[in-house]
């Protein structure tokens, strides 16, 4: 075998790096010191360069030599860049009209670095480790990238990469990217909308992808790059810096070595709370040597942080809205990125939702338990794929004419023996495409009226009693007010056609097609006897 | 499940044609996944549905080949090949074919370590007392169980199987019954193939066929004339008991064990011995070789004797020619004699001939004029014919024939040459001097 193609998730706060083991399996692969999800920080003491997290331990000691949250600078102008996100660390300047750090390298020395050295220096290091890993040099990876990266940016992580021997094969967006890595896992064959919400340390991004016939089509897209694990973070430092000031009379505010300190083990404590109820922190010599201690639990920890988690929620609330369609269209929730782990946030999308939305977290035994991992395991999966493909063919596949597809606006489908319109093919089906249902108990003469529909919803009161059945939800919402129960229905707008299928004997298929030039094709063929029946729009 | 209502009124294919699909969206698909590379094959390639879907099949297809059983499953039995072993006595185990109950009938010694651990893997899903109990079988029917647990025991220790394939007597191939009649190599191939089994030194030579080189014959019945067999009979030993009980009744069917032990190594040995000597003695290369071998023989024999006998022959050879030699030149000179006297008859014939003719020139030619001398020239001319040598007479005779008119001056010339030689006193030759 080749070596293999990789696939890098890169993200401002940590990077991931997977392929697939010769078992076929995909595998998050661990930089030397067990990471699997590596800090993407770089950090220099002089000659040394550290990378991971022992560039993140120098964020304390060495911050001014510390690179972090550099991941979005990549090909933009040093105008159009948040630089505050830096502000922990080594302090963003303009270098050549791009993002750069200067970064002393002992005896007065200094080094002037672009972010797009920074970037290469860092995908190098997620390079060694793969290497050392799988003892195969790598030439080939498939990256991902938020949906709003430019052109530029792209070209830009390209040209860094080659700088390091690396050529991106391609570039994949980090919603389909997790949601590849999903279905690969759990089988999702329906068709089906899913909101994938990135939850990530410094911003948050959420796509509506509606998944047709197994391909994936973004409906809309939203981010927040002022939404992260971070924000969670600093509730819980300021929390944790008014105790201590109520405790010592003394201000660890005032003095950034002590907030780093304590921000370091506040991200520890909150890691400890996504898996335990009760965490512990305690810092020596936290601000003018006084010690610090304490335990804080989950409850405490959810309530402090509230306003945040709200945040998050209505986050994926916008972008729902943004595509316009219903909380009922959705289907799931699948949740990347490491915020996800926080189980507060799949109990607040749980009470969000209604109960056909299903919240693939952490927590949901159908979904994967390492959602920080999900975009790296979507772009191996992809690397897998295209690996059997040469650039020639690549190019081809990336064409706007195989790309750029039509999509149906509304449902087609057909009337069941109970009046009710059954959709085939949903809103957003890119098309030319096919499908087929098939009646396995159809028999005699029957009627097959091919219509288009449109969902509503409809909103129904409910007297308290009935949802009693439901007791974990009863517990929580105990109020004898009626409650109001929405349900998602279609109806028919326009008929397109009427089958008569006469004499079935024992099952019918029914294939409908839309070709590309928007022309509908139903037929109805008799299992047993071949008989066929068509229509044609 | 879906269902349709049943037709009411008579619709054949009704299309609404003024109906349109409402309007569509250019939207860009996420290019991955493998759905989205088939939808990518299919764009560029322009393959329809059915193309396609056949494209598929074939695909699927070749995936369930490429991931097909397990070949070591196939070469397990796929029922008991001995329904009684189902309720064989399990203190009885040692009586029960151990490689049967293991579902293993057809490898037998062939089988390897891990065809034994996945086949009593197989036995145990399907014969624990647990399954059969909840199959409606007593729990206490657990015998077979037990005995596939002791098979498992015996087969996968080293020793333990050694010893059992020892006594494997099932997998013994009986040489063919003296008398029937057999293919030689089908009868006895299995026969060598089963007792190879035993042997020390592996890989053991192949019975071969009749192409078989005499080399790989002799070698194969020198390692079985050699034969060194691990074959060991502790398996059919008797029982020992607990030395705590009888320590002398202990060493007694010890020792009662090893010479029985012994004993059936030595007819066991025997009986190699001698279904080795009889396979031998039936092998037709053996017989086929011999019979070269005597050809090679008489052929050497008769090479040996060639020098002599070309020598008998090359004096045969001698003697007729030189026989044949003789009488050649006797005939020869018989004929050369005769010959020679016809020669000598003929000379004188041709000599008397010459004479007469000189002797008659002067009657021939008038007496050259001189009738009156005729008796002195016919003196003369007789003694001129008799002092003539045979060349003269030849030569004058020749000239007198050719030129009878000048016959006087040749005389003459011829007296005058006789004269001057002395023959002839010139008084004698008056007319002709």
């Amino acid at each position: 075998m080749s070596s293999p193609i990789i696939g890098i998730h890169f993200g401002n706060t940590s990077s991931s790096i997977a392929y697939i083991n010769p078992k076929n399996d995909v595998d998050v692969i661990a930089n030397p010191d067990g990471e699997r999800a590596i800090p993407s920080v770089l950090s220099y003491v002089g000659e040394d360069e550290y990378h991971g997290g022992q560039a993140l331990q120098q964020l304390i000691r060495n911050p001014k030599n510390t690179i972090v949250n550099f991941r979005d600078f990549i090909g933009l102008p040093f105008a159009e860049c948040d630089v505050s996100k830096c502000a922990n660390g080594a302090p963003a300047i303009e270098l050549d009209g791009k993002v750069g750090f200067v970064i002393s390298r002992g005896e007065g020395k200094e080094e002037q670095l672009t972010v797009d050295e920074v970037v290469s220096r860092h995908l190098n290091r997620l390079k060694l480790a793969a290497e050392d890993y799988i003892g195969q040099t790598i030439a080939k990876v498939v990256i991902t990238i938020p949906t709003n990266f430019s052109a530029d940016q792209k070209l830009a992580l390209s040209e860094a990469a080659s700088k390091v021997g690396l050529q991106i094969v391609q570039f994949i967006n980090e919603p389909s990217a997790a949601l590849l890595a999903h279905v690969e896992q759990f089988n999702i064959e329906k068709d089906c909308n899913i909101v994938v919400a990135d939850f990530g340390g410094v911003r948050s991004d959420a796509a509506v992808i509606a998944i047709r016939n197994g391909m994936f089509t973004i409906l809309s897209t939203v981010h927040d790059l002022n939404l992260g694990g971070d924000n969670l973070d600093t509730e819980l430092v300021e929390y944790f810096a008014k105790d201590f000031e109520k405790k010592t009379k003394s201000n660890p505010r005032n003095n950034a070595r002590s907030m780093a300190k304590l921000r370091s083990n506040a991200i520890l404590t909150k890691k400890t709370l996504s898996n335990a109820t009760s965490a512990t922190i305690s810092i020596d010599s936290l601000a003018d040597g006084f010690d610090y201690h304490t335990s804080i639990n989950r409850m405490r920890y959810e309530l402090t942080a509230n306003k945040v988690f709200s945040q998050f929620v209505s986050f994926i609330n916008t972008v729902i809205e943004k595509t316009g369609l219903d909380n009922l269209d959705i289907d799931a929730v699948l949740l990347a990125g490491g915020v996800s782990f926080t189980p507060k946030l799949t109990s607040n999308l749980e009470f969000l939702f209604p109960e056909s939305v299903e919240i693939l977290g952490p927590q949901n035994k159908d979904a994967s338990n390492y959602p920080n991992e999900l975009s790296a395991s979507g772009a191996a999966l992809q690397a897998r794929l295209i690996a059997d493909y040469d650039d020639d063919e690549l190019k081809d596949a990336a064409q706007p004419v195989v790309v750029n597809t039509l999509h149906l606006q509304k449902a087609i489908g057909f009337v069941d023996g109970n009046g009710e319109f059954v959709p085939v093919l949903l809103p957003e089906t890119s098309y030319p495409v096919q499908k087929k249902i098939t009646f396995s108990n159809a028999q005699g003469d029957l009627l097959l009226g091919v219509y288009e529909g449109k969902s509503y919803v409809e909103e129904k009161t409910l007297e308290p009693e009935q949802r009693e059945e439901d007791e974990e939800d009863s517990e929580e919402w105990s109020d004898e007010e009626p409650e109001t129960v929405r349900e998602k229905h279609y109806k028919t707008t326009a008929k397109l056609m009427e089958l008569g299928v006469k004499d079935v004997k024992k099952g019918l298929e029914v294939t409908f097609n839309v070709n590309k030039d928007s022309v509908l094709r139903v037929t109805a063929r008799d299992l047993k006897t071949g008989a066929v029946t068509k229509g044609e729009l | 499940m879906f269902t349709l209502p049943a037709l009411t009124s008579d619709v054949g294919v009704n299309v609404n044609t003024s109906a349109k699909l409402t309007g569509t969206s250019r939207r860009p698909l996420e290019p991955v996944g493998k759905f989205f590379l088939q939808h990518a094959t299919r764009t560029l390639r322009n393959h329809t549905w059915s193309e396609f879907e056949k494209i598929q099949a074939e695909e699927n297809v070749k995936n369930v080949e490429e991931s097909n059983v397990d070949p070591d499953e196939l070469l397990f039995d796929i029922e008991l090949a001995d329904e009684t072993l189902l309720h064989h006595d399990a203190r009885d185990w040692k009586t029960a074919d151990l490689y049967a109950a293991m579902g293993l009938s057809k490898l037998r010694y062939n089988a390897t370590e891990n065809q034994i651990i996945k086949a009593h893997r197989k036995q145990v899903v399907k014969y624990h007392p647990d399954k059969q109990s909840a199959a409606g079988v007593g729990l206490e029917q657990d015998a077979f169980f037990k005995i596939i647990q002791k098979a498992f025991e015996t087969l996968t220790d080293k020793t333990k199987r050694m010893q059992y394939d020892s006594c494997d007597f099932v997998a013994d191939v009986e040489p063919p019954k003296k008398g029937s009649e057999y293919d030689f190599f089908e009868a006895w191939g299995p026969v060598f193939e089963s007792e190879a089994r035993f042997s020390k030194k592996t890989p053991a030579p192949q019975l071969g066929d009749m192409e078989t080189e005499k080399k790989d014959v002799e070698s194969f019945y020198s390692f079985w004339h050699r034969f060194d067999s691990w074959r060991t009979f502790e398996f059919l030993d008797e029982d020992v008991p607990d030395d705590s009980s009888n320590r002398d009744h202990k060493r007694y069917i010890e020792r009662k064990n090893k010479a029985a032990r012994d004993k059936k190594k030595t007819a066991d040995n025997s009986r190699l011995v001698k279904l080795v000597e009889r396979a031998m003695n039936e092998d037709p290369r053996i017989k086929m070789f011999k019979e070269e071998e005597k050809k090679e023989k008489e052929r050497k024999k008769w090479e040996r004797e060639a020098g002599a006998r070309a020598e008998a022959e090359a004096k045969a050879k001698a003697e007729a020619e030189a026989k044949a030699k003789a009488e050649t030149e006797a005939a020869a000179a018989a004929s050369a004699k005769a010959d020679k006297k016809k020669s000598k008859e003929a000379a004188k014939a041709a000599k008397k001939k010459n004479k007469r003719a000189v002797r008659n020139a002067g009657k021939d030619n008038d007496y050259f004029g001189d009738a009156d001398q005729a008796a002195t020239i016919d003196e003369q001319l007789g003694l001129i014919v008799d002092s003539f040598d045979d060349e003269q007479l030849v030569d004058v005779a020749a000239k007198i024939k050719a030129n009878a008119s000048e016959s006087k001056a040749i005389l003459q010339e011829s007296a005058k040459a006789m004269i001057d030689s002395g023959k002839l006193p010139a008084s004698l030759l008056s007319y002709f001097a």
